[in-house]
Parts: structure tokens; C-alpha cells; sequence
């Protein structure tokens, strides 16, 4: 049995900020997404669910276009970021990545110090006209991350030695100070104990008031509390999307049923 | 059940099977590491058993009386007349020398001087005409110089020449040898470090002791020099372009499969590469050591791309998702992330890259990098990159060919000191490799 979220979500109707109609994905002749179409709200927490290898990911990082990087890979369809296509030639993804940012799966801090991890997206984006204006960066971005009071003392410490829940607080940090719109995170508590993934859940919840939230989990616990709108994939097809409260105590697939209740997945 | 095969406490037959086989395989393990260890220490030990001698020289002391009536007949110091004084006009004062050299240690001789002085080197005249020429002050007075000696002379203190080995020698005979007993004996004749063997040029085969390697050091020094600024941008702007952001189709498909076929080319046919297009074509000047770095440039290339490609491989791709998708070019996440890290291994193999083009003679004898140069060493850069020179393998190659074993014992030196180079580059790879390497 899942938790059914007991705090009242605020749900309502707020604008479109990614919209997707009809995207495929292959990956060589593999047909990884199908006819996926949904439309992601501002301010708002959408949770992707869905046993493994059913394509949530691979939607993911759709909407930032890293799935660029793989050359195999193709995309058609049509996803817009504020009605602008992300997939049109005139698009530099590097523009297109600094409005949608990620966090991994792996917490994958730079081997470098807590503040150069931070400051690198402000610095290349050109954000800051000097160092204290980095500095204030830098401060504010590891204070939403909740990472602020432990590090604070050694912001030169390497970002590779702080503790797996640090380091994933720290990349979410990072991907804060570059100030996205949209913020992807894929199964960012994957690797993370329990009080990690508490202190992260309570991050994601506050970062919704600056940005929309796109994440991938395998938790349907954690989908249930920390997402507002909640899409499940199943095969490469998006089964259901809706309220999450919807979702989890009412769902109208079938399929989606069996796999909130835990008979396939 | 309760059979004795069982119990834990004895062991049965399949796991002793088991264990012998395991026990058996270490032991082949440790013979191999033995044998191998063991060929590297007699080849050690025959390396420095054999080209340690070459480091020493033996000289001979004299004080000799630069006569003015013999090289200065006007008596005005002009530079002119000094040369037209040849190396034979020194001879008699060489004669002199010896002969009051050999008076003054009381030895009784029957050799006439011609066969005395015949125990210096032939170089000794030349040597002495350059010092006056070089200082025409001292002119009339009575100087004390070391001269190198004879190389049988040498080879006598050394142990290689023997009474018994000069039997059919005409270079020197037992009565010569009589005296250099006792000269050494008077202290006048004795062996000592001899830097000119580093630091010196080649010479003719009549005179072995005067050869050196320093020159060929020079000629190795500026050949590195251009394979370094060469090969090392070239190869890693090649690999991080195939690594990072070319497209993976049948193009560089051929390119990658090509590289690797390359870097197993046996390095002849890149010397006659050269000789076909930097000499015969470009006009290149011969023997040049930049003709050789370019050669050994591309031999060396497919060495330094091959091992930065792996460096670059080895950087975990979540490094460049992260930069990526922070917003960073792809070129900002190499130049910012990947290749800090792939740094230790980009370094690591450019060092032994080079270490191998140093060690490298095939293609050498192709430019004509190799017989005898024995040019003096060179006074900059441009004369350094341009004139004609020899490098360290080539100069040993050289002198293991020639007849007079006194040769073949600095061919030896010649390899201690190319493998202290060797030795030191590829220990400077491994500090660079520790200091660098970063955990991630």
C-alpha cells in the first residue's frame, strides 16, 4: 500500500511551462517513447513513475535535450518550453540547458571545491559582475540546497569529499545558482539513506515556488509526497497523467492500478 | 552423514585438487616474475660491467715548453702566422716533453722519443695547438697540460689490452707497455673520470679516446625538442576532436582503425618516409635533427593519441553531464572538467612517447642522422635544429660498427647514459602521474 498524501496539495490551475505533443524517441531501431504527450505546469512538482526501462528517463532528458549527447538517439515530435520549440534548429541546446537544469541520478560533484561546483554555472552563464555578487550566489544557491550550514566553514574543501547526501544537495545546489525555469531531476534519491532523501523531498517542496519540477523516481512513497501532478509510463507509453491525489487513489487505467498496488513493476 | 569427507577439518579430494592446481599456478607465476627479474639483472650488470670503464680515461701529464722559435718565428703573436704552425709543427714539442717527462721519473727506456710520444693520443698535438692558439700569451713559457693517452694505452690500464693480446698489434708493443708501467708508477700516466666522454663529439676511428657523446646529447635534445612541440599539440587536439566531438560514422571509423595500425608501423618506414618527403621534396637540409624529430613526430603521434584517447575515455561520463547540463558547451566541459582529469594520463603518455622516439635509431639511418659527425656542438637554436648531427642511439649504433674495441666499450657508455635518460623520464611520468591524479 502507498501513503495517500495527507497534506492538502495546491493544485490549481497554472500555466503550461513544457508542453510535449506526439514525441517519439528511438534509439537505434529501438522505439523507446510513443506518442508521449503532456503538458508540465509552472510551480509545480510532476513526479514520472513507472517500472525500469519504461522510458521515464528517457522523456526526461528529452526536455533538456541531453539526449543529444547520444548518438543513436533520435527525437521527433514536438516539446515546447513557454510555446518556444526546444527541438528547432535555431535552438543552441547550451542556451536551452542553462533554463532547464538537471540533477542525476549519481551525485557527480566536480573534483573541485564546494564553491567552484557552485559558482561554475554563474561564472560561464555570466550571472555575477563580480565576486561578492558570486559570493551571494554561491550562498543563496547552498542555502536552498540546505547545505549552507554544514559547509559554510570550508566552501575550498574538495566537493568529492563530502558524504553521498551532501555531494547530491551540492549538485542540486549547483543547478540552482544557474536560476533555471525548469529544473529535471533524475532519481536524485536513489543513492541517498533515508535522512537525505528526507532533507532533499523537503527541498524539492520549496524549490517549487521558483521553478517547475520534473521528477523521475522509482518511489512511489516519495511520489505521493512530494509531486503535485504525477505521470506514470509504462513501455514507453505514458499510461496516465493527472493529480497525483487522483492518481494514487483513483486511477483510471487498469495498468496504472497494478502498478501503484505493486502487481507488475 | 557422517563420513570423514565431511568434516571441514580434513580436506577432501577435490578441494586438494584444487589447491594443488592453485598452488602450482603461483608458482609458475613467481618463476616467470624470476626469470624476468633475473634477465634484467644481467643485462644491468653486463651494461654497466662493460660501459662503466668508458666514463675513465687515461691521461698523461707533461709540462711542456712552448717554444717561441717554433711557433712564433717573428715573435709578434700575429693570429695569422700562429695557424700556418700545423699539429706536425708541435710534434717535436710534444717529443720533448715526453722525453723529459720520462727523465725526470727516472726510467731507464730504449724507445726512441717517436715511440715514446706514439703513447699519446693523436689528438694531443691538436689539442695543444688549440690551447695556443686559444692563448698565444703563453707563448715561451712552460705550461703543464694533460693529454689524453693512446687508447691501447688506456685499454692496457683497463685490463682490455693485454701482453699476450698485442702480439699482432702495430700499434704499440711490450716495450711501450714497460714504460707505461712505470710511468704509472711515477705517477705520470694515471686514469681518471673523463667528462669529455659526456659532454665531448664524436671522432675519427684513429682516435677513440677522444670520442664523445655529448654532441649526439645535443643532437637527441633538439630532435625532443621538436617532436615535443609538435607531436604532443597535434596528438591531443586529434584525440579530444575524435574523442569528444566527432561523429561516429564510418569515416572516423577508418581514421581510429588507421591510427592504431600506425602506431604498430615498424619505424623504418617512417624514415623513409621522411627521406622521401622532407629531404627528397621539401628540400629539408640532411642529417638535420629537425628532419629527425619530424620523422619520430610521426612516429610518436599515434603513441600520444592513442594513450590520450584513453585518458579521456577513462573520465566518467557523469563529469560531462554535469557540466552539460549546467549549460556548458561541449568544449567548455572538456577544457573545463574532462581534461584536467585526463591530464596524468595525456602526460603520461607523451613522456613515454617520447622516451621511445629517444630510444628510437631505424629511421635515423634513413636521414642520415648516423656515421661520422663529429660537428661541434651547437651554439643555438636554429644551428641546434639545422646542422647536421647524430643522436644518442645512433652514435652508439655508430661506434658498436667500428673495428677498435676501444669504440665498443663507449658504445656501451653510450647506453648508461641513454638509459639514465630513460630511466629519468619515465621515473618524471610516474611523479607527474601521482601528483596529478585526482579522485572523483
Amino acid at each position: 500500500m502507498y501513503d495517500a498524501p495527507s497534506l492538502e496539495k495546491n493544485v490549481d490551475q497554472k500555466a503550461t511551462k513544457i508542453a510535449a505533443k506526439d514525441v517519439q524517441v528511438y534509439y537505434g531501431d529501438t522505439h523507446a517513447i510513443k506518442d508521449v504527450s503532456v503538458d508540465l505546469l509552472a510551480n509545480t512538482v510532476t513526479a514520472f513513475i513507472g517500472p525500469s526501462g519504461c522510458g521515464k528517463s528517457t522523456f526526461l532528458r528529452c526536455l533538456n535535450r541531453m539526449n543529444d549527447t547520444i548518438d543513436i538517439c533520435r527525437v521527433q515530435g514536438d516539446i515546447r518550453l513557454d510555446g518556444e520549440d526546444i527541438y528547432d534548429k535555431r535552438v543552441d541546446p547550451v542556451q536551452l540547458r542553462a533554463k532547464v537544469g538537471m540533477v542525476f541520478q549519481k551525485p557527480n560533484p566536480f573534483p573541485k571545491s564546494i564553491y567552484d561546483n557552485v559558482a561554475y554555472g554563474p561564472r560561464i552563464h555570466g550571472l555575477a559582475r563580480g565576486k561578492s555578487e558570486l559570493d551571494e550566489i554561491v550562498e543563496s544557491a547552498l542555502r536552498r540546497a540546505a547545505l549552507w550550514g554544514e559547509v559554510k566553514d570550508r566552501l575550498d574543501a574538495p566537493g568529492t569529499g563530502l558524504s553521498g547526501g551532501q555531494q547530491q544537495r551540492l549538485c542540486i545546489a549547483r543547478a540552482v545558482a544557474t536560476a533555471p525555469e525548469v529544473l529535471l531531476m533524475d532519481e536524485p534519491c536513489s543513492a541517498l539513506d533515508p535522512i537525505a532523501t528526507a532533507q532533499v523531498e523537503e527541498l524539492i517542496d520549496e524549490l517549487r515556488e521558483n521553478f517547475s519540477v520534473v521528477i523521475v523516481t522509482h518511489s512511489m512513497q516519495q511520489a505521493a509526497r512530494v509531486s503535485q501532478k504525477t505521470a506514470f509510463f509504462h513501455l514507453g507509453n505514458l499510461v496516465e497523467y493527472g493529480d497525483t491525489t487522483q492518481i494514487f487513489t483513483n486511477p483510471i487505467d487498469p495498468r496504472t492500478e497494478s502498478y501503484i498496488t505493486g502487481r507488475i513493476g | 552423514m557422517t563420513d570423514a569427507t565431511t568434516s571441514l577439518l580434513t580436506q577432501d579430494a577435490r578441494t586438494k585438487k584444487r589447491n594443488a592446481a592453485e598452488a602450482r599456478f603461483k608458482l609458475y607465476g613467481i618463476a616467470a616474475i624470476g626469470i624476468g627479474v633475473a634477465m634484467l639483472i644481467l643485462l644491468l650488470v653486463t651494461i654497466l660491467g662493460n660501459g662503466v670503464g668508458a666514463f675513465q680515461q687515461t691521461f698523461v701529464t707533461l709540462h711542456v715548453e712552448l717554444q717561441e722559435k717554433k711557433l712564433d718565428k717573428k715573435g709578434n703573436r700575429d693570429p695569422e702566422d700562429l695557424k700556418k704552425v700545423t699539429t706536425f709543427g708541435y710534434d717535436p714539442l710534444m717529443k720533448a716533453a715526453f722525453d723529459k717527462a720520462v727523465k725526470e721519473a727516472n726510467v731507464e727506456t730504449k724507445l726512441k722519443p717517436k715511440d715514446q710520444a706514439a703513447l699519446l693520443s693523436k689528438s694531443a698535438a691538436a689539442d695543444l695547438r688549440n690551447y695556443v692558439l686559444a692563448n698565444p700569451e703563453h707563448i715561451g713559457k712552460t705550461i703543464e697540460f694533460t693529454f689524453l693517452a693512446n687508447s691501447r694505452v688506456d685499454g692496457y690500464l683497463k685490463g682490455r689490452v693485454t701482453r699476450e693480446s698485442i702480439a699482432n698489434d702495430k700499434n704499440i708493443n711490450a716495450a711501450q707497455l714497460d714504460l707505461v708501467d712505470q710511468l704509472v708508477k711515477a705517477g705520470v700516466i694515471e686514469k681518471r673520470f673523463n667528462p669529455a666522454f659526456i659532454l665531448g663529439a664524436d671522432a675519427s676511428d684513429q682516435r677513440p679516446e677522444a670520442a664523445g657523446i655529448g654532441v649526439s646529447m645535443a643532437g637527441s635534445f633538439f630532435m625532443m625538442l621538436v617532436v615535443l612541440v609538435l607531436a604532443l599539440p597535434i596528438g591531443v587536439a586529434a584525440s579530444i576532436y575524435l574523442e569528444e566531438f566527432a561523429p561516429k560514422n564510418w569515416i572516423t571509423d577508418i581514421i581510429e582503425v588507421n591510427i592504431s595500425n600506425l602506431a604498430a608501423v615498424p619505424s623504418i618506414v617512417f624514415g623513409i618516409l621522411g627521406l622521401a618527403v622532407f629531404i627528397n621534396t621539401m628540400h629539408l637540409p640532411q642529417s638535420a635533427p629537425l628532419v629527425g624529430g619530424l620523422v619520430l613526430t610521426l612516429m610518436t603521434l599515434p603513441t600520444i593519441i592513442i594513450s590520450t584517447r584513453a585518458a579521456l575515455k577513462s573520465v566518467p561520463p557523469s563529469i560531462r553531464d554535469a557540466a552539460l547540463g549546467l549549460g556548458a558547451s561541449r568544449m567548455q566541459a572538456v577544457f573545463h572538467h574532462v581534461l584536467p582529469l585526463a591530464a596524468p594520463g595525456i602526460l603520461t603518455g607523451t613522456i613515454i612517447g617520447l622516451a621511445q622516439a629517444l630510444g628510437e635509431t631505424a629511421p635515423l639511418l634513413l636521414i642520415g642522422m648516423i656515421g661520422f659527425i663529429a660537428s661541434n656542438a651547437p651554439g643555438g637554436v636554429a644551428e641546434g635544429l639545422l646542422s647536421p648531427n647524430s643522436a644518442m642511439p645512433a652514435q652508439i649504433y655508430e661506434w658498436a660498427k667500428r673495428a677498435d674495441p676501444a669504440f665498443y666499450e663507449r658504445a656501451w657508455g653510450g647506453i648508461i647514459i641513454l638509459l639514465v635518460f630513460l630511466v629519468t623520464m619515465n621515473t618524471i611520468a610516474v611523479i607527474l602521474r601521482r601528483r596529478f591524479e585526482r579522485r572523483w
